[in-house]
């Protein structure tokens, strides 16, 4: 609005297509919550990872090649032949766990400082939208190399859909365009592995567009009211954006240059075999509490039902959540719910890249339990009980305070 | 507010030096990063595997010519007669756009290897065709002589030479 160009070429652009205006306000002036912590990096984080993911893609897609018969060696062709082919391969494969490492970081800061409640809901929401359609692509492009693992996880993940009463069958046989996971299959992946990534982007801007519209969410939960709760975006949040970046990309470059296999399979370097499943299939390790939640349930359609449930579930959250209060910080159970939610999601990560069978099965049906209990019952009945700490007046008041031991501490030495 | 970057003398600051080493150091480390996404588009390992090709020459015979494939491109081994040879020979090199001696081109006189690609703008041209009874681009109307080099239309030089050696009478590698 008071964006005023000085530039005469930006002001004729600005005067025709308000563009410049737009990013002006989204990257500069965008009134932002003075404290907020290295928690509110991870968002800018989950935009870098994808901008990683699509340009070391569409490298990737010049050298492969969508075909049963090619696909495996044009990817052996990638790493032994193409010029810096391994470098760029192991990017975006390392890169697809790092962008569900920072999303999932993103979302727990979002339960923690319940950055889902109103007026946020829809910023929600379309954070959701983006994770399954994270998944969605991630399992697609996992095929595509053509190794066993990546044979045999389109076979148990397209199969999901035959739990789906009387048309399940014809589902499944529409979505491989055959009567197994084969040529058609790997060729629809493809394309559709190429393209999400784009419709993500889509809706990463309607996701920043609505955060833009209610303002960020700070660790005090109490919104911006005034002049003095809030400084530009620019250059304090880009500079400490960009500083998490930089600590950021020596994690990432730990794993691809020291460990570029660690997350992955090593069966996924034998060719696919249609005639014979490896003897212990496990996803990669984001999709594995989805997995041990699937196992928990021994009935095919349950199963499947409360593993789509895990994530559905999480769309009524500020609707579960009856508390008033935002931040974790002044909810004194709410808080300790929280970290136990955590762990048990670290359980059933574990218990997913197990066997089922014996203690961790039951484990695993314990730890999907309390999954569904947390949500959905515990969630809303704190809310009611709950005795919340007082809240600050305001972001300033709750700084200062802060500040106030560091500045005697400073006076004195 | 307390000022917590002294300024020293002709008005260089602290800030200034961090300023300039924290983005000389993140503009490098972004042109490192850069640089394998402009490398990965070069021929790869396997295509320059693929850099020479051998060609049996006794099957051509007189008057007639071979296309061989190397690197992906057309190559022209004609066998000249004894006519084409001097016609090739029998020119007044001032008069050519690109002037070279037939003698410079070939390494035996009878064998004509060159690039069949035109250097206009990289057409194949048409054998026994155009004013001069060598090669004709149909493209936009290029005329080479019997020795491959330009005459007429719009191509700015004669059709390449590329590096080969004969193996024995017989067998030529080019590449
Ligand atoms: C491609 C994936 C994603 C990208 C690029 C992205 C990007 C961003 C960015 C840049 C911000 C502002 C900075 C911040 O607060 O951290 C943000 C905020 C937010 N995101 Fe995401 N996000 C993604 C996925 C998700 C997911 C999966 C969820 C949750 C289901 C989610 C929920 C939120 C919420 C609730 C906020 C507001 C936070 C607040 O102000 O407290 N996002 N997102
Ligand atoms: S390409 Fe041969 S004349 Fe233009």
């Amino acid at each position: 609005m008071s964006f005023e160009p000085k530039n005469p070429a930006i002001k004729w652009v600005e005067d025709r297509l308000p563009l410049p205006g737009m990013l002006h306000h989204a990257l500069y002036e965008y009134p932002t919550p003075k404290n907020l912590s290295y928690w509110w990096t991870f968002g800018s984080l989950a935009g870098f990872m994808l901008v990683v993911q699509i340009v070391t893609g569409i490298v990737l897609a010049m050298h492969y090649t969508p075909h049963v018969d090619h696909a495996f060696n044009s990817v052996e062709h990638i790493m032994r032949d193409v010029n810096y082919g391994w470098l760029i391969r192991y990017m975006h494969a390392n890169g697809a766990s790092m962008f569900f490492i920072v999303v999932y970081l993103h979302i727990f800061r979002g339960l923690y400082y319940g950055s889902y409640k109103a007026p946020r809901e829809l910023l929600w929401w379309l954070g959701l939208v983006i994770f399954l359609l994270m998944m969605a692509t991630a399992f697609m492009g996992y095929v595509l190399p053509w190794g066993q693992m990546s044979f045999w996880g389109a076979t148990v993940i397209t199969n999901l859909f035959s739990a789906i009463p009387l048309v399940g069958d014809s589902i499944v046989t529409w979505l491989w365009g055959g009567f197994a996971v084969d040529n058609p299959t790997l060729n629809r992946f493809f394309s559709l592995h190429y393209l999400l990534p784009f419709v993500i982007a889509g809706v990463v801007i309607l996701h920043i567009w609505s955060l833009h519209t209610s303002g960020s969410n700070n660790p005090t939960g109490v919104e911006i009211k005034d002049k003095q709760d809030s400084i530009p975006f620019h250059p304090y949040y880009t500079v400490k954006d960009l500083f998490g970046l930089a600590i950021f990309l020596i994690f990432f470059s730990a794993f691809l240059f020291y460990a570029p296999n660690y997350l992955g399979h090593p069966d996924n370097y034998i060719p696919a075999n249609p005639l014979v499943t490896p003897a212990h299939i496990v996803p990669e390790w984001y999709f594995l509490p989805f997995y041990a939640i699937l196992r928990a349930v021994p009935d095919k359609l349950g199963g499947v039902l409360l593993m789509f449930g895990a994530i559905l579930v999480l769309f009524a959250l500020p609707w579960l959540d009856k508390s008033r209060i935002r931040s974790a910080r002044f909810r004194p159970i709410y808080k300790q719910l929280f970290w136990i939610f955590v762990a048990d999601c670290i359980l059933l990560t574990y218990i997913g890249g197990k066997p089922a069978e014996g203690a961790y099965l039951i484990w695993g049906r314990i730890a999907t339990v309390y999954y569904f209990v947390h949500l959905l019952i515990l969630l809303p009945l704190v809310g009611l009980f709950e005795k919340p700490k007082p809240l600050p007046a305001s972001i300033s008041e709750d700084v200062l305070s802060k500040k106030k031991p560091a500045k005697e501490e400073a006076a004195n030495a | 507010m307390t000022t917590t970057t002294p300024e020293e003398e002709n008005g260089v600051k602290r800030r200034d030096f961090l300023y300039i080493a924290a983005g000389g150091l993140g503009a490098v480390g972004t042109a490192a990063a850069i640089w394998p996404f402009i490398s990965q588009m070069n021929p790869s390992a396997d295509v320059l595997a693929l850099s020479t090709t051998e060609a049996d020459l006794s099957g051509i015979e007189v008057g007639s010519e071979l296309t061989v494939v190397w690197q992906g491109k057309p190559i022209f081994v004609r066998h000249r007669t004894e006519q084409d040879i001097a016609s090739a020979e029998d020119v007044d090199l001032a008069t050519l756009p690109d002037p070279q001696p037939d003698s410079e081109r070939v390494i035996k006189p009878e064998w004509l290897v060159m690039i069949g690609i035109c250097t206009h703008l990289g057409c194949v041209p048409l054998k026994g065709q155009g004013d001069y009874g060598g090669w004709f681009c149909p493209c936009h109307g290029s005329h080479y002589d019997t020795s491959g080099r330009i005459r007429k239309g719009p191509a700015p030089a004669n059709l390449v030479i590329p590096p080969y050696e004969f193996l024995d009478d017989n067998n030529i590698k080019i590449g």
